[in-house]
């Protein structure tokens, strides 16, 4: 863990609950009080309706493969020997997307509209990135 | 629809590119400044004329810094960092600075050392780290841009059945343009199973299905149409533009499979009041074989979802219905990162009848389609002799 050499997010005002959520393997979403979307990624106003009000919501963590790609060339060094691997966007129950990675699954199996559940992998002390695994039950 | 605000009042008087490829070994600066010298010999305009400078490509502040290389010092400026396609916007906003009287010649520069900088790119390097994008898409392994465009491309074919087969098509028309243009970097023919045979690099997008890299230079300079009148070229007339950004990361857009070229081609073609049919040549931004195809289905050309067959049987290539990038394009001619002003380069000289054995017989109207970012900014310009 403490040799992680993959790029890492830099948590900001408007991002710091949310990467403490995943460190406690809660993933956070942002839902406005006005209008009652949630929002993805994290920002101080309601993209929808423009309120800067909004309460997080831990979400249930369920959703499904809006669309994906197998990357077979590395973008750094970090990613040398993970290829290949899937990346895709997830839709989120709550009706969010967000970029992440399939995995505990073969690259060949990932489809879209697959349903998947959140995982949270500790790449370092500091940062858990959410993935996401198929859901139990989903046939191979 | 507002008012045509160009009524053939601004003219594309010159154009060019500065030596694209591997080997220049040229400076960010000095390819600004050879596309420029030879853009307005070219207009046949002297420099002490250029009252406008509006540059992309340097770090910091591109056309402050551009124009005090050139020994210029303008009345009108802009840098408009929206991609590779921020050359239509700066065509359009240097034509309506014109329009309005706030100059009278404006130079468009763009230079680029990508290919020999080529390992500080790939890595999302650039990116402020608490950027959304460096956030919550680079940690996974997005290898910009492509795996952005892959995801389209994925979506596209779930939705409408488009083949990889399909898309090759795009990378072999473009090839067969770029082997008629000496200044094509790739001109060696290709096939569709060639693509597909090529490794893969963001599934489903081959090694052919992407751009090259490439580093160069271009320039464009615009004028009045009556300083143009009595040129040594005959001027090449904007007939009109439009601009959509829609979402700047892949996750923020709202269908995977329809663009900002929707809202930016009805703007264009509606002040140029003309139709896609119309057109006799297209440029498109063929940063990917899936760019070309969305772009086609968004502007018009075709409808949605049928863009995969729309461009089979050669329909793109020398001889087809719809000649598209010409020079070989992004995919073969080249790409220093931002291949928006070489798409413009390719039209105006298109236009003029300049072209040798890539000529597109009597092309009058031209549609130029620029892309930025992830998808993420439109821009068309329509251009007619």
């Amino acid at each position: 863990m403490a040799n992680y050499e993959g790029p890492l997010p830099r948590p900001d005002k408007d991002s710091e609950p949310y990467w403490e959520g995943t460190r406690r393997h809660e993933l956070l979403l942002q839902q406005c009080s006005a209008c009652r979307r949630f929002r993805f990624y994290p920002r101080s106003l309601c993209p929808f309706c423009f309120s800067d009000g909004f309460d997080w919501r831990a979400a249930t963590g369920r959703g499904s493969v809006y669309s994906f790609t197998v990357v077979h060339r590395a973008p750094s060094p970090a990613f040398r020997d993970k290829v290949p691997y899937v990346l895709a966007l997830i839709e989120l129950e709550e009706g969010v997307r967000m970029m992440s990675n399939v995995v505990d699954c073969d690259p060949a199996r990932v489809r879209i509209g697959m349903p998947v559940v959140v995982v949270f992998d500790a790449v370092t002390d500091e940062i858990t990135l959410p993935k996401f695994k198929p859901a139990p039950g989903t046939p191979p | 629809m507002a008012r045509d605000p160009f009524k053939r009042t601004v003219a594309l008087a010159g154009v060019a590119e500065s030596e694209c490829g591997h080997g220049a070994g040229l400076s960010v600066l000095q390819h600004q400044a050879l596309a420029a010298s030879r853009a307005l010999d070219d207009a046949g305009i002297a420099k002490s004329e250029v009252d406008a400078v509006l540059a992309v490509g340097f770090q910091g502040l591109p056309s402050v810094q551009i124009a005090e290389y050139l020994g210029i010092k303008p009345r009108f400026t802009d840098t408009t960092v929206t991609g590779g396609s921020a050359f239509e916007n700066l065509v359009e906003h240097g034509a309506l600075a014109i329009a309005a009287g706030l100059c009278e010649v404006a130079l468009i520069t763009y230079g680029s050392t990508l290919w020999s900088d080529r390992r500080r790119v790939t890595d999302g390097g650039g990116l402020d780290l608490t950027a959304p994008a460096a956030q919550f898409d680079t940690p996974y392994g997005d290898l910009s841009p492509i795996s952005a465009y892959a995801l389209a491309t994925t979506r596209h074919m779930h939705r409408f059945g488009t083949t990889s087969e399909q898309l090759a098509e795009v990378a072999v028309s473009t090839r067969k343009w770029a082997s008629l243009n000496p200044r094509a970097l790739v001109r060696e023919p290709i096939t569709v199973d060639d693509v597909l045979d090529s490794p893969m690099v963001s599934s489903p997008l081959h090694k052919l299905d992407c751009c090259l890299m490439t580093d160069g230079g271009g320039a464009v300079v615009l004028t009045s149409a009556e300083r143009a009148r009595d040129l040594r070229k005959s001027p090449v007339y904007l007939l009109g533009s439009g601009f959509s950004s829609t979402h700047l990361t892949i996750g923020q857009m709202e269908h995977l499979t329809s663009t900002g070229a929707v809202e930016s081609g009805r703007r264009a073609f509606g002040l140029a009041g003309i139709k896609p049919e119309d057109v006799d040549v297209v440029e498109i931004y063929d940063s990917f074989t899936i760019s070309v195809v969305l772009a086609l289905e968004d502007l018009g050309f075709c409808q949605k979802g049928e863009g995969g067959s729309f461009v089979q049987g050669g329909r793109l290539g020398p001889g087809g219905a719809l000649p598209a990038n010409t020079s070989g394009g992004g995919l073969s001619h080249t790409h220093p990162g931002a291949l928006g002003i070489f798409l413009i380069i390719e039209a105006v000289r298109q236009l003029r009848g300049e072209c040798g054995e890539r000529q597109v017989p009597g092309a009058g109207l031209s549609c130029v389609h620029g892309i930025g970012g992830w998808l993420s900014s439109h821009a068309t310009l329509v251009l007619g002799r």
